[in-house]
């Protein structure tokens, strides 16, 4: 079915604004043209053309899998050699790291949502807004062309001196690209950090902040702390790799470790900056799903920060066996199971709002909960390899690959959906079916288990990661996995489609339809230009799902504007 | 800053909107200069002024870098980096600080006169920085040229003339080193010690890092002048005020910023070893 009454009416809440009479203008129709997007410097345009080239690396990365799956079918290398296979892997963790995964939630939904949750007209910067994705596109237009070319074998690690002084493959070109959207990233992260402190409506206190915007205010963080540093290291690369001056290379002198040490002090936090939006999308979805404010609501505030804050003091435990100290791994791999302890608060407090709440199974609730129990099991073997000990046995096999895939498709990607299933009727104005977008939860979470559970075991029995070929007794555990990346394939085609199809057919959606709370939808389905057709002043908090807002004999009592610092 | 600034910084929309319209007294749907999204120049101001701070940290990050790799590579090979800073010649390096920090005083003055509103003290000063960081980025250009003659750029003609190593009361700098700079036992169990060969090497790691952080201080200087000229007709025109000066203070930040690299990049690079 694909009614508009598909989605729960919640007659309890009444709509705060009056559904607003067809035709209306909003920012899809007030003006029309390639050119009034390419030019626009309204979020939400933006963040439009970030879901397009997010999704275009997606489709990219997404096809590298699927051969290197298929490869991994049989124990021989059949369908490619080990040449190709290094620059599979290579560029889909390259696709899907730096060109989907840190851009994903932040430059889409947080691009078009910060604003108008805490009610302003647009982010402080739209020329940067807009810049930013450009530099994006450039970045991505070098990294694609190196892929046209062949790709690089060297992981997406460019470790040191295998990408400095042993590979044929244009590293300096992908190294380039990967420069240049780290700029992107840090405008992004800019642009949040000030809208946020200096652009919330009236009444829009710290505290009042929907969970979303705090994620996106530690992701912004770690963005403008973190990315320099992997541009610094990537020129560093590029200078050692052209002039030979040895930086990194220690038959003159230099460190090679040095380079694992700037790598991760900037790859470990994007982990962070992939998994902290995702998580605030959870909470929009757990609150709205349930009916109830987030239990805890500042200690979940709080356990962001938090973890962009640790997420900085725990790089080494990539490194246990790149000749560290034992010291100095013993002290990164305390520090980096305090990063257990924030993660832990959020998942007991998600589970605690779902205690006693009115749960409705939507899709993006469907979502949230594929969410809640993937990250567990993906945070949780976290900790085992942050135990000097497991970690050294299971390094650089399949429980790593395993636990990163957990944590980033798992985690970050079922956080991406779920947001994505929840505002698209914000965004587009359009409802999907509802049948259809259940079915598609289900399968990828189905999928996702069979493709990446087994690599668990795979991982724990030895099999190394990064290999083409390998021994007889690993192939029925490997061709599980593969089975199940072909359902999680066939799974991320189904929201494509009708998230396609809703666009031009689908039933048009009300400004809330999910009866949730939330200033975003207080204004109409799509926005207008402006986010709103009278400057928003909140006078309640957020996820306040309660009487005073239920009744509209009861209006929320009139509260001096409060100042916003 | 004027004082409206302090009374409206940050405030709520509709206090910060009035008082936007009361600073300004313009009666049109919204005041000149001031961009839609915002409500006021306070806020406007503010967000920019933010905005240029976070962007500074970025930077921060962005040199801290090479400030590790130089901390790093010093702290292994002292020999090296001093018979290295010996090459570099004081006297112009001395000479482009005092003119890199009488640039930032032309620049604070620009920002006054900006907040002031007087448009040919703002070009005049602004002339004064873009003069001054030209002078630098000339005195730079001659060391460099300098280094180039001398065979000290990293790369295949990399030569350091081994009479060139430092000597202090006739002996080799590298032995007057402390024990346990080095290596614990430096003292007693004659390690290995650096011979030309390595020297040569770590030398040239050396002056790859002087290049390297000298140079990227560089561009930004060149980034930098092109900004202030670019200021230059804008503020003949009288584009700035009391109420909007964002460009000029945020690209003066930019400017203090990229100076206070420079005072420590001098010490680092210029005076390692020379306080015997």
């Amino acid at each position: 079915m694909t009614a508009h009454s598909d989605f729960p009416a919640h007659s309890a809440f009444p709509e705060p604004i009056e559904e607003a009479p067809e035709p209306y203008e909003h920012y899809l129709n007030h003006k029309y043209g390639l050119a009034s997007w390419l030019l626009t410097r309204d979020h939400k345009r933006i963040a439009i053309l970030y879901l397009i080239s997010v999704s275009f690396f997606f489709l990219l990365g997404g096809a590298m899998a699927v051969i290197i799956r298929l490869e991994l079918t049989t124990p021989e290398g059949d369908l490619v050699q080990a040449d190709i296979y290094n620059r599979l892997f290579t560029m889909h963790g390259i696709m899907m790291i730096f060109f989907f995964l840190i851009p994903s939630i932040p430059s889409v939904l947080g691009n078009f949502l910060i604003p108008i949750m805490i009610g302003a007209k647009d982010l402080a910067f739209p020329k940067i807004n807009l810049l930013s994705w450009y530099i994006y596109a450039i970045g991505g237009l070098f990294t694609f062309y190196a892929l046209l070319t062949g790709g690089v074998d060297t992981g997406w690690t460019f470790y040191a001196p295998l990408s400095t002084g042993y590979t044929n493959t244009p590293v300096v070109l992908v190294a380039l690209g990967i420069f240049i959207t780290g700029f992107s990233s840090i405008l992004t992260g800019l642009n949040f950090i000030v809208t946020i402190h200096r652009m919330r409506a009236p009444g829009m206190t710290w505290f009042r902040l929907p969970l979303f915007v705090w994620s996106h205010y530690a992701t912004s963080v770690i963005m403008i702390l973190g990315t320099p540093v992997i541009a610094i290291t990537i020129l560093l690369l590029g200078a050692e790799r052209i002039f030979g001056v040895g930086i990194f290379d220690p038959k003159l002198g230099g460190d090679p470790v040095l380079f694992q040490h700037f790598f991760w002090f900037y790859s470990h936090p994007a982990v962070y900056i992939m998994i902290l939006p995702a998580m605030g999308v959870v909470s929009e979805l757990i609150a709205a799903f349930t009916r109830k404010p987030v239990f805890g609501y500042h200690f979940v505030a709080f356990a962001s920060i938090a973890i962009a804050v640790l997420g900085f003091f725990v790089w080494a435990h990539h490194m246990f066996v790149a000749g560290i100290s034992v010291y100095a791994a013993a002290i990164f791999s305390a520090l980096s199971m305090l990063v257990a302890i924030p993660s832990a608060v959020k998942v007991f407090n998600w589970t605690t709002t779902l205690y006693k709440g009115s749960i409705s199974w939507d899709t993006p609730m469907l979502y949230a909960l594929g969410f809640i129990g993937l990250f567990t099991i993906g945070g949780l073997t976290g900790v085992m390899l942050a135990t000097l000990g497991i970690d050294i046995h299971v390094h650089d096999t399949y429980f790593v690959v395993a636990h990163f895939h957990y944590i980033m498709v798992g985690g970050a990607i079922m956080g991406y959906m779920g947001g994505l299933h929840y505002w698209w009727p914000k965004i587009t104005g359009k409802l999907y079916p509802k049948f259809w977008s259940k079915v598609g939860a289900l399968t990828i979470f189905l999928g996702f288990n069979v493709t990446f559970f087994p690599q668990f075991i795979l991982g724990y029995l030895g099999m190394p990661r990064r290999y083409h070929a390998y021994p007889n007794e690993f192939q029925v555990l490997n061709v599980m996995s593969s089975a199940g990346a072909t359902v999680l394939g066939l799974g991320y085609l189904i929201p494509a489609v009708y998230f396609i199809w809703s666009m031009r057919y689908g039933k048009d959606a009300s400004a809330n339809p999910w009866g949730a709370i939330g200033l975003e939808w207080e204004t109409t389905s799509p926005p207008p230009v402006e986010n709103f057709d009278k400057p928003p002043v909140v006078t309640w908090g957020a996820y306040e799902y309660h009487e005073s807002r239920v009744q509209p004999s009861l209006p929320p009592p009139k509260q001096e504007v409060m100042r916003v610092t | 800053m004027s004082p409206e600034a302090h009374s409206t910084a940050i405030g709520p929309r509709g206090v910060a909107a009035a008082h936007g319209s009361t600073e300004q007294g313009h009666t049109g749907a919204h005041p000149p200069r001031l961009a839609h999204h915002f409500d006021s120049y306070a806020q406007q101001r503010e967000s920019a002024s933010l905005g240029v701070w976070v962007f500074l940290v970025t930077e921060i990050m962005f040199f801290g870098g090479l400030f590790t790799a130089y901390i790093l590579y010093r702290s292994k090979y002292p020999e090296a980096f001093i018979a290295g800073s010996h090459q570099l010649d004081v006297m112009l390096g001395t000479i482009n600080t005092a003119v890199l920090i009488c640039s930032s005083l032309t620049m604070a003055m620009a920002v006054r006169s900006a907040q002031l509103g007087r448009s040919k003290a703002i070009a005049g000063f602004l002339v004064a920085t873009i003069v001054l960081g030209s002078v630098f980025l000339g005195i730079k250009a001659t060391e460099y040229h300098h280094k180039w003659v001398e065979h000290l750029i990293p790369g295949h003609d990399f030569h350091l003339e081994i009479d060139h190593l430092p000597t202090h009361h006739g002996k080799p700098v590298a032995s007057e080193l402390p024990s346990g700079v080095v290596g614990e036992s430096r003292a007693d169990v004659p390690l290995p010690s650096a011979g030309p060969q390595d020297i040569q090497a770590h030398t040239q790691l050396f002056f790859f890092l002087y290049f390297g952080m000298t140079g990227l201080h560089a561009v930004h200087m060149i980034i930098g002048v092109g900004l202030l000229v670019w200021l230059i007709r804008p503020s003949l025109r009288g584009m700035f005020d009391g109420n909007n000066h964002n460009y000029v203070e945020g690209i003066g930040l930019y400017w203090h910023f990229v100076d206070i690299v420079w005072i420590f990049l001098f010490p680092l690079l210029y005076l390692v070893g020379r306080h015997g």
